[in-house]
């Protein structure tokens, strides 16, 4: 199964002198282990609250407040569907609704069980021409259709 | 620039552009077309080239703007012969060398330019005499879809970085003094006077200044930025030097949304290409002007693109807006003199020292000079960007340009600049786009993202869905726009669920003018502009939701359900 790991205090650390230990590095910080790990993990997070000298409740009222910081593992691939203006004329909800039925997600859910996809809302990634957009990982795909959708499910695993 | 003028400049650059071919190959790559998969596509070219022995140099180039037509791969020969493939597929890439190179016509070509020995395809149209690009005036765009963006001797072959060449032959005040006569105006949205607010922080006295690049394009339904700084970020970079020397700064960022990466990618690897020729660094064209820029990724919220919530962002804090005076241009950045520019806005700049201001101020509508981006979406035939003189007719950009709506259907209304915008109605089409005329009809410029609604659009689902939008990016830091967005989605979805009453409209109403009147940024102070646009120019669509509980566009389903159901 798909694992997400911590980073040791040394790769933190490292972050930090790459970075200087600044307010000012400290996003830069953040979104370097969460492309590491995956996500913020909370004890990376203490980590690096201790190394350089900001309340871990700052980090966490920053991680909170930037829809790109998540502090919960994501599965192996995040699929995001495009919730921008010309995909929502263009039926993007319907692709959004069609995803979250296919991978059974339910409720407030939005990763699989076997931690393979995480479903994600996003924000318009600027390919508004080609909507309804949809990217999986760092593949970007437009004029999304339901049978689409099946076909590109197939090609993740 | 002119087709003629296009191609003659083209021939000057021949020998950079061939590179000892005889043909030149080039692959539109950009964001849009990477839906498409035109990555792949230009990698299959390349193979396929090399397989067959073509005398050719295969090049990636950025968007034209046509992404309707995507993927567009041109293949150019060195008498000048110009044909353009549309609609690629990446099965087709062997057959279309292969009919090129045989001279069948198997595989035609979409268009061609105006120049050199194309035989056998008299019928095939010419580029500039098709309406989408033949009506634009293309000034930031003129490069993009033709040059390599990461090859900067492309960009010097058609003249780049003269103009910071020229700028830096002069004084910072002759500068200033050039911008403010252009009458250029900020493309981020507000369309403040850039010479102005140049002036300012030059003025503002202290050693350390800075210059922020907006590229943060948070307008769903805009990518202009994108698509210029992924086309020629050179021309970005130039601005922004530009920018530097005439304000006195020591230091500049790029501050780039989340989303976008392939923006920041290009503008990034552009930053070291002009690092390496002199163009950024040490005493820049042995000048005592020395100047760097750093690209910030963003971590994501609308709000950062508000100037006081961006700089928020880059000191590390929550990018949460704070109240103006003072203003960035005397206390900006950690405390120092900031001038914070829109990408287009230097993307204009670097136009202008390019090509002289009587050359700029050639269109444009009285008050605002040149011309403006703008993108096509929605349910539109020609979705892209187009580039026009400011004060082109609305229609122009929409039927002309963008094709109109899908065949069969009815042109409903286009929303204009974005969540903080307005939908305009049909009666207005024929206004013009200027920053004055839209704000009369109640809605704004903003980054210039058109999104265009047929009769399979409901008007009040889209004014809800600007609500969902505001409401949740809202930075939570003043009452009206937190709570008022918040009351007013609540009662928005009552509405499309089919339990809004007519009170309803009229509290709709009266929460949109109070969190107008009273938020703190502009966030707030713009998000009911939605609302407001649709209950004046759409008030029946809203009337029918809430008195016959019907949706004339079926999209409301909930409302559309609950009237088929027996009264209890
Ligand atoms: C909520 C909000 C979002 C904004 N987003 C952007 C943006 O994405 N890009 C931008 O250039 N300006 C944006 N602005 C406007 C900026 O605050 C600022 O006015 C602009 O960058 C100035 O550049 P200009 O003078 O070149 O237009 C936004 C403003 C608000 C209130
Ligand atoms: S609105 Fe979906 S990509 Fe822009």
């Amino acid at each position: 199964m798909w694992r997400l790991k911590l980073l040791t205090e040394e790769e933190i650390v490292s972050l930090i002198e790459k970075y200087g230990n600044k307010k000012s590095s400290l996003i830069r910080i953040m979104q370097e282990i969460q492309k590491k790990a995956g996500y913020l993990p909370k004890e990376d997070l203490s980590v690096l609250s201790q190394q350089i000298n900001i309340p871990l409740s700052k980090i966490y009222g920053i991680a909170t407040f930037y829809h790109q910081f998540r502090l919960k593992p994501f599965g192996k691939h995040t699929i995001q569907v495009c919730f921008g203006t010309a995909c929502h004329v263009k039926g993007g909800d319907e692709i959004w609704d069609f995803l979250r039925e296919k991978l059974r997600l339910i409720g407030s859910e939005d990763t699989t069980n076997d931690l393979l996809f995480t479903v994600q809302k996003a924000r318009c990634f600027g390919a508004c021409s080609m909507a309804p957009v949809m990217k999986v990982d760092n593949d970007i795909y437009g004029n999304m259709t339901k049978e689409k959708l099946e076909e590109i499910l197939k090609k993740y695993s | 620039m002119s087709e003629e003028k296009l191609l003659q400049e083209f021939k000057k650059a021949e020998n950079v552009l061939f590179n000892g071919h005889e043909y030149r190959i080039t692959v539109g790559v950009s964001t849009c077309s990477l839906a498409k998969g035109a990555d792949k596509i230009l990698e299959k070219t390349k193979e396929e080239v090399a397989k067959r022995g073509i005398n050719a140099s295969v090049v990636r180039v950025g968007c034209n703007g046509m992404c309707y037509s995507e993927v567009n791969l041109e293949i150019i020969k060195r008498d000048g012969s110009w044909a353009i493939y549309s609609y690629l597929t990446f099965d087709k890439v062997p057959d279309v060398l292969e009919a090129f190179f045989s001279g069948s016509s198997k595989y035609a070509f979409a268009f061609r330019r105006k120049s050199g020995t194309l035989k056998g395809e008299e019928q095939v149209p010419y580029l500039n005499e098709i309406p989408f690009y033949g009506k634009q005036t293309r000034r930031i765009l003129e490069l993009v879809g033709i040059i390599d963006p990461l090859n900067i001797e492309e960009y010097e072959a058609f003249g780049g970085y003269n103009g910071l060449r020229s700028a830096l032959s002069k004084t910072p005040e002759e500068v200033i003094d050039i911008v403010k006569k252009s009458m250029l105006r900020g493309r981020g949205g507000a369309g403040f006077p850039t010479g102005l607010k140049w002036s300012f922080v030059k003025n503002a006295a202290e050693d350390v200044k800075y210059v922020i690049c907006n590229a943060d394009e948070g307008d769903p339904g805009a990518f202009m930025n994108r698509l210029t700084a992924e086309g020629n970020p050179h021309s970005i970079i130039e601005g922004h030097a530009i920018a530097g020397y005439a304000v006195g700064a020591t230091k500049g960022y790029i501050f780039v949304r989340a989303e976008k990466p392939l923006m920041a990618e290009m503008l990034s690897k552009a930053i070291e290409q002009a690092r390496s020729k002199g163009y950024l660094g040490k005493n820049i064209f042995g000048t005592s002007f020395s100047y760097d820029i750093e690209v910030i990724l963003s971590a994501g919220a609308f709000v950062c693109g508000e100037e006081t919530a961006l700089m928020a962002a880059i000191e590390g804090n929550r990018a949460m807006p704070r109240p103006r005076p003072p203003y960035p241009a005397t206390k900006g950045l950690f405390g120092k003199p900031t001038l914070i520019n829109n990408v287009e806005t230097l993307a204009h700049v670097s136009y202008l020292f390019r090509n002289g201001l009587t050359n700029f101020v050639s269109v444009g509508s009285e008050k605002s000079k040149g011309t403006k981006v703008f993108c096509l979406a929605g349910n539109i035939q020609h979705p892209g960007a187009a580039e026009v003189p400011l004060g082109t007719p609305l229609r122009t950009l929409i039927f002309d340009i963008g094709g109109g709506v899908p065949k069969g259907r009815h042109f409903k209304a286009v929303q204009t600049g974005g969540p903080s915008g307005g939908c305009i109605p049909e009666t207005y089409l024929d206004y013009a786009l200027d920053y004055e005329t839209l704000a009369s009809i109640g809605s704004i410029m903003g980054s210039g993202g058109l999104v265009v609604l047929d009769n399979t659009s409901c008007i009040v689902d889209v004014a809800r869905y600007f609500l969902t939008f505001t409401s949740a990016e809202s930075c939570g830091q003043c009452v009206p726009c937190r709570i008022g967005l918040r009351k007013m989605l609540e009662i928005m979805d009552k509405i499309v669920q089919g339990d809004g009453t007519e009170n309803d409209l009229f509290l709709l109403e009266s929460w949109a003018r109070k969190v107008a009147d009273s938020s703190l940024c502009a966030l707030g102070q713009t998000a009911p502009n939605p609302i407001l646009t649709t209950l004046k120019y759409f008030r029946a669509e809203y009337e029918e939701h809430v008195r016959d509980k019907k949706c004339r566009a079926n999209r409301c389903l909930k409302l559309i359900l609950k009237a088929k159901l027996p009264k209890a």
